[in-house]
């Protein structure tokens, strides 16, 4: 046994531990960060309002992350049942949800786009798309991406509430290559 | 001659024109972002007849409500600055008055709380740091 390979050793698992340590962070470690109301940009700093209302913080880091928007995945979030949001006031009110997904193929290069309307009726009305921004025939309404850049089509609610237009792969998601696989 | 090969080829570069532009602006607004992504601010009236802008936080309350329950049954149109609200209509129990009536939320008593905004601002919804909202890249 000689000095020099104990404290070889010592210094192995040394820096074996510190990797750790620092991988765990950066992992495990939630980096979210929320502007408070105070100094949101938005709010009068001078108004009593600035210290009553809620910092986004506070709530959001509760729920599942994403990397944008929000930075909450709001369809894990509603889905796993940490948020339960009320899906009308009036109890008579119908409610409807379906469960299919729109191939759209008029992407040139960029992978095809998977509308899923199960996620959107999870939150939306059916009239809040049909008829006035998509037409109810898959193919019929001329959506392109400098339209949804400005605001219309997918564009009217992504990049103002729901996950912004940044997300390419998240509506991009069908490689050409799987959707030809399938019949 | 082979258009298909030109066709592919400027495809391609629309694509890549689209996203460049994104990633541009994207590092130009990093950084620097006000408000929380979703905020909205009505202020067709309120600071022209003496009330701070209205600061309303979509993130807040659908933790609390499905879209639908807004845009739907209360008729909200999705469009920021398209609702004609007025203060009258509210406290009559329409647009935020539907749940700010001290049942289901607190009443219309506090001004301030959603008479919250800071001078200035104009009626329009607020993006993060990677959007200004949309059409504001
Ligand atoms: C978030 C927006 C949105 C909501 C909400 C929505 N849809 Fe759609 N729907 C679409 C889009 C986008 C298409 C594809 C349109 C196109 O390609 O032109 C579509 C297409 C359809 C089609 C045609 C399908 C086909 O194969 O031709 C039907 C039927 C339809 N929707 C019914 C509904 C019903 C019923 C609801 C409510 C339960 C609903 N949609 C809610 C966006 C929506
Ligand atoms: C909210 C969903 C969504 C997001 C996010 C999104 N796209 Fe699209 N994109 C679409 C839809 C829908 C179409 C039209 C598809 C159709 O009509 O068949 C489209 C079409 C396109 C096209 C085809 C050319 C054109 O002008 O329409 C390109 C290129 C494109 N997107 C690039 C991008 C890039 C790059 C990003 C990310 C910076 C992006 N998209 C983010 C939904 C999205
Ligand atoms: C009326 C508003 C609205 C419109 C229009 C809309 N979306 Fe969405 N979308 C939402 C909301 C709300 C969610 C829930 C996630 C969130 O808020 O970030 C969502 C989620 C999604 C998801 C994520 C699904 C998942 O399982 O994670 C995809 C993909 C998507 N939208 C694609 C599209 C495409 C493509 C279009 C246009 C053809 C479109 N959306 C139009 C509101 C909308
Ligand atoms: C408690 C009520 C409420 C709920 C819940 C709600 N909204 Fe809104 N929404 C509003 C109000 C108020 C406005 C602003 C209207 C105005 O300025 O006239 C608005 C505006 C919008 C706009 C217009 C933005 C623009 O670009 O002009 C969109 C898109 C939108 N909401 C989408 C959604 C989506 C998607 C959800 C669900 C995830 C949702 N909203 C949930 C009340 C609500
Ligand atoms: C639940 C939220 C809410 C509360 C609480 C509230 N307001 Fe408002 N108020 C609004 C909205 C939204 C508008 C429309 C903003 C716009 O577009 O200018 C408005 C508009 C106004 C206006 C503009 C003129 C008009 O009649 O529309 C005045 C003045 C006003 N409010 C005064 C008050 C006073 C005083 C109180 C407290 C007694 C109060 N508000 C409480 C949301 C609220
Ligand atoms: C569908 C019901 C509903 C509608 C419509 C609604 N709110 Fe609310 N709002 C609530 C509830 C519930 C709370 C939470 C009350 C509590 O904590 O006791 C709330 C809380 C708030 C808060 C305080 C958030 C905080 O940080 O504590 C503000 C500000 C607010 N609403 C503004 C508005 C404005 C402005 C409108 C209209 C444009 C509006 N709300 C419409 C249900 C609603």
């Amino acid at each position: 046994m000689n000095t020099t390979g104990w404290a070889g050793r010592i210094w192995r698992v040394a820096l074996f531990t510190v990797s750790m340590l620092v991988l765990t962070a950066a992992s495990g470690g939630d980096t979210r960060k929320w502007k408070s109301i105070a100094e949101d940009g938005l709010h009068d700093g001078d108004n009593p309002a600035a210290t009553a209302l809620q910092s986004p913080g506070e709530a959001l880091k509760m729920l599942p992350p994403d990397g944008a928007g929000n930075q909450v995945n709001w369809v894990k979030a509603l889905r796993d049942g940490y948020v339960k949001p009320r899906t009308t006031l009036n109890e008579t009110t119908p409610v409807q949800t379906l469960d299919a997904d729109i191939l759209m193929k008029r992407t040139v290069e960029m992978p095809y786009v998977r509308f899923p309307h199960l996620a959107h009726t999870e939150w939306l009305e059916c009239s809040n798309c049909h008829e006035k921004i998509f037409k109810s025939k898959a193919g019929a309404t001329p959506v392109n991406m400098f339209q949804i850049l400005q605001g219309e089509y997918c564009g009217r609610c992504h990049g103002a509430v729901a996950f912004p237009l940044t997300e390419c792969n998240r509506c991009h998601s069908v490689p050409h290559k799987a959707a030809k696989e399938k019949p | 001659m082979n258009t298909g090969f030109r066709f592919r080829r400027d495809a391609g570069m629309r694509a890549r024109a689209i996203a460049l532009m994104i990633m541009g602006l994207g590092m130009l607004l990093s950084g620097n972002g006000v408000a929380e992504y979703g905020d909205v601010v009505l202020n067709k009236r309120a600071e022209r007849e003496g009330m701070a802008p209205v600061v309303f936080p979509h993130w807040f309350h659908r933790i609390r409500f499905r879209c639908k329950v807004c845009h739907s049954e209360l008729a909200f149109e999705m469009r920021a600055g398209a609702n004609q609200v007025t203060m009258a209509e509210i406290v009559q129990g329409k647009f935020c008055g539907a749940c700010h009536n001290g049942t289901i939320a607190w009443s219309t008593e506090n001004c301030k709380l959603c008479h919250s905004g800071a001078p200035n601002l104009p009626s329009r919804i607020h993006g993060s740091h990677e959007t200004l909202g949309p059409g504001r890249w």
